[in-house]
């Protein structure tokens, strides 16, 4: 018999060593989530998947499921805080959605529709972050990037290229690039890296396809991510 | 730089790798020494270490830019850090920057995080949080090194050896004394000598018996969050692993705490003794003492006791003669980040590289330094397990409460006529601390440093226990002729500074608290920005990813219910009048201090920059 936890009423089966997102992930039930991908390491970065165990607050993508755990994942007070996690990441970047070639396919956006999140509220902190187009395929734009780190751990575990880490620390935290000179161009990165499919945003993209698909016919656009899930997987699609 | 520098850059660095390794952990501290010798890590430093060490030269650049101490960019060949707690600024701190700065024909004043450095390299001028000397300040470090209760004279033979270019050995000894100032001796403090009894009667009785003693006696973690000793020993003896670690967080970042600075000057021997007992319990044949960079000046003399335990065979092989018992411990210096006081990332750390907290579980009982079961533990927690293994556990178990044997050993500063260590009883009331360290006219306690708790006078009859005021040391004293903003603003500063940046709510929560703080203070905040503190104070101490992002927010949310007062008269479109006239309630205040000037009155500058009486 397997064993069971209840996420907003519902009864979730799981087993031994499951997260409560890999458990939910499994039965089709949607928690929010930015810098967690089935394929790699839990980060628990993010915190967009927080939610609620007894009044106590844990990330669904670390959490450990248990028996009789009772979850929940939709309440206001945990879709408040959701929300003001993702207007601290849209005030923390330079995110301008509409013209964005990334919009209507973007996690980050799409989440944010999700949770209510109708304004960035808090005020912006305006980084002056440049835009990196030394590679032939690819093009970095460091005013997208929430610092999840799954182009890192893409690339360190998957690429094994250790192309991506974070530097810095505090508000100052950003993401470098291994190269002498510091460009995705003089760097091992190639547009077949699995690092170059895993970005959440608008924050990794090829170069020279730009709005292909039109926006307002797009991923998100079409259906909420609590339906169609996450991008990486529709990607692999049009790719 | 000149071809000849990159020479001796590579020299250096070869140099440091064939003494002390080419072990990838290392290279936390091969960049320290790199940064001593030529206060930055210049290029050539992370070309030649990523290759020896096979680190990417991300890595390395990473590492540089995280911690406080490291620089990719050259400072000055003296290096000045001003000690930048609150209890530093009470004690004058402020003006001494000027005077120095002025002094040494710079201009501006050095930020968190910005230095102001002289265009002939000869010296910078910088902040750095907490220099754990708060009973002696103002205090500076230069080249790493505490310089302590400075005043103007002292500030300006200062420059004069700047000026001059006098080496930091030729400058006055005196500048470098550290006092110990231990105020009230208890069940720890009231013995230094060892006779390494403890460690016979381990040897002698077994690690069952050992581990016993600590059990009865109750013994929690002295590093703030209290966790049972005995537990946290058995449960890594227990673990499956291969090596077991002892690690010693003597990172002591905590604003306010200075105690196991005292414990490693006098106790030395007593700390070491406990993490010794600790290795003979649960296996371990390595041990690391975390030593926070702000106290390398202590490097010699631990150095020279582990030497001389080795010596006296109390450390190395066969300890003791006992067939087996294998222990040493390495010293690996911080580099300035609190963060690196959080157990996991002090693991980070030791493994050198960037201080971010690790997931858990694992903890690191069972998965920790190498991903093998480590004990991590606070000075003082080594230091009480010795005694009790060494008197046994009802001994211990015969002071404090219920749920806090024994002692704790408080590091209490700001306004008070003798600053310094107490030891008391758990269960002692916080205004027994205030009237035993002379404070008068208290307005306000911070308890366990910055991440601690507000208390008002309505709290002085609360008692420092597990079960009610939990401590890691810290006791910073407000009388009430400070305005209390200043140690919010103070504080928001540190933890924005603070933050290791891995999760959303802290990194950019804090950084958010501490602008709205700052427009407060300013006089151009409104009630609406209170209720902003709040909710994100909330969401950081809900959604944090580890403990600072989970307490950065807890002076902002004490300070507005206990204090409202502080913010309230600064708000430029108060929805709400006082109902009591504050200049008034100063009046006593100014009658006590002689003072009835312009300045001793609540003035508040207004937008437009004309000011009113509150
Ligand atoms: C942000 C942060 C900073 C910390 N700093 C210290 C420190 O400087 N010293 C310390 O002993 N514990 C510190 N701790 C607590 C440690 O994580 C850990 O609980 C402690 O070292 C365990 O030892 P103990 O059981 O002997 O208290 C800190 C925790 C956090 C969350
Ligand atoms: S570039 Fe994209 S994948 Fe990489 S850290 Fe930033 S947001 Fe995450
Ligand atoms: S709360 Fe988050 S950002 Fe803050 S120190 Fe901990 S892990 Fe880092
Ligand atoms: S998805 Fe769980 S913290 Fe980011």
């Amino acid at each position: 018999m397997s064993k069971t936890f209840t996420l907003d009423g519902r009864e979730i089966p799981f087993e031994t060593g499951q997260t409560i997102m890999d458990a939910a992930l499994a039965a089709a039930v949607y928690i929010p989530h930015l810098c967690h991908n089935p394929e790699f390491a839990p980060h628990g970065s993010c915190r967009v998947c927080v939610v609620d165990i007894g009044g106590r607050q844990v990330s669904a993508c670390t959490a450990a499921a248990s028996e009789g755990l009772v979850v929940d994942s939709s309440s206001e007070a945990i879709q408040a805080t959701r929300r003001a996690i993702l207007q601290m990441l849209f005030v923390e970047g330079n995110h301008v959605c509409p013209a964005c070639e990334k919009s209507g396919a973007c996690q980050l956006q799409a989440v944010a529709y999700y949770t209510g999140m109708l304004a960035p509220h808090f005020t912006h902190f305006f980084p002056r972050r440049p835009v990196d187009a030394s590679h032939p395929d690819v093009i970095i734009d460091f005013n997208r990037c929430i610092l999840c780190e799954l182009c890192v751990r893409a690339s360190r575990d998957h690429d094994g290229k250790r192309v991506f880490a974070i530097s810095g620390r505090g508000l100052e935290s950003h993401l470098v690039i291994d190269s002498p000179s510091g460009l995705l161009g003089d760097s091992s990165f190639a547009a077949g890296d699995k690092a170059a499919h895993v970005c959440p945003t608008g924050a990794i993209l090829p170069k020279g396809r730009g709005y292909e698909t039109p926006i307002g016919e797009r991923l998100y656009d079409r259906e909420p991510i609590s339906i169609v899930g996450d991008v990486r997987a529709h990607e692999e699609e049009v790719v | 730089m000149n071809a000849s520098t990159a020479v001796t850059v590579e020299g250096f660095v070869t140099e440091s790798l064939a003494t002390h390794g080419r072990d990838p952990r290392h290279l936390l501290q091969h960049l320290i020494r790199v940064q001593q010798r030529f206060s930055y890590v210049p290029d050539a430093a992370v070309e030649a270490l990523s290759a020896a060490l096979d680190v990417t030269r991300t890595q390395v650049r990473a590492a540089i830019a995280f911690y406080a101490f490291l620089h990719n960019r050259p400072r000055g060949a003296f290096e000045i850090r001003f000690s930048d707690n609150i209890t530093d600024r009470m004690l004058g701190s402020r003006r001494l920057i000027r005077l120095l700065v002025e002094r040494l024909g710079l201009t501006g004043l050095p930020a968190w995080g910005h230095d102001l450095i002289r265009d002939d390299g000869r010296v910078s001028i910088g902040l750095a949080s907490c220099t754990g000397m708060c009973d002696q300040g103002p205090a500076l470090l230069v080249n790493g090194y505490a310089v302590t209760h400075l005043d103007a004279q002292r500030v300006d033979r200062i420059a004069d050896l700047v000026q001059e270019g006098i080496l930091l050995e030729r400058w006055p000894g005196e500048f470098f004394r550290v006092g110990n100032n231990i105020r009230r001796r208890g069940l720890l403090l009231g013995n230094p000598a060892t006779d390494s009894a403890a460690l016979h009667r381990l040897v002698d009785e077994g690690a069952d018996v050992a581990l016993a003693e600590v059990e009865r006696s109750g013994l929690r973690g002295r590093g703030g969050a209290g966790f049972t000793t005995a537990l946290k020993w058995r449960f890594c003896r227990e673990a499956p692993g291969t090596e077991r670690y002892v690690v010693c967080n003597a990172d002591e970042g905590e604003p306010g705490t200075f105690k196991d600075r005292v414990l490693l000057t006098d106790y030395a021997d007593l700390v070491i003794e406990g993490m010794t007992v600790c290795a003979g319990v649960i296996g371990a044949r390595r041990g690391f003492l975390y030593l926070r960079g702000e106290y390398r000046y202590l490097l010699p003399h631990l150095e020279s006791v582990l030497q001389r335990r080795r010596a006296e065979g109390l450390l190395g092989m066969s300890i003791l003669g006992a067939d087996g018992f294998d222990f040493d411990i390495e010293i690996h210096l911080g580099a300035g980040a609190y963060i690196c006081g959080e157990e996991s990332a002090l693991i980070e750390s030791l493994e050198g590289k960037r201080g971010v907290t690790r997931k858990r579980p694992p903890f690191p009982v069972t998965s920790g330094f190498d991903d093998q079961p480590t004990v991590v533990n606070n000075v003082e927690t080594f230091l009480a397990a010795a005694r009790v293994v060494r008197w046994g556990g009802y001994w211990f178990r015969g002071e404090g409460t219920d749920q806090s044997a024994g002692s704790k050993i408080l590091s209490v500063s700001g306004d008070c006529a003798r600053p310094g260590i107490y030891e008391y009883p758990f269960g002692t009331p916080v205004h027994r601390v205030l009237s035993d360290c002379g404070a008068e006219n208290t307005q306000a306690v911070q308890i366990s440093g910055a991440a601690g708790a507000t208390l008002s006078p309505a709290d002085f009859d609360r008692i420092i226990a597990f079960e009610d005021l939990p401590t890691a040391g810290s006791f910073m004293v407000f009388d009430d002729s400070r305005d209390l903003l200043d140690m919010v603003r103070n504080f928001a500063a540190f933890f924005a500074h603070e933050s290791c940046g891995f999760c959303t709510p802290c990194r950019v929560g804090g950084a958010l608290l501490r602008n709205l703080i700052e427009k407060v203070a300013a006089g151009q905040g409104s009630e609406y920005d209170l209720s902003e503190m709040r909710r994100i104070g909330a969401v950081m101490r809900q959604a944090s990813y580890c403990g600072l992002g989970h307490t950065a927010p807890n002076h902002v949310l004490n300070t507005l219910d206990k204090f409202p007062q502080i913010y309230r008269r600064r708000l430029a479109r108060a929805s709400h009048t006082p109902s009591f006239d504050l200049d008034a309630a100063l009046s006593e205040a100014r009658a006590l201090t002689g003072r009835d000037d312009v300045g001793a009155h609540i003035r508040v500058q207004m937008p437009d920059g004309s000011e009113v009486s509150a």
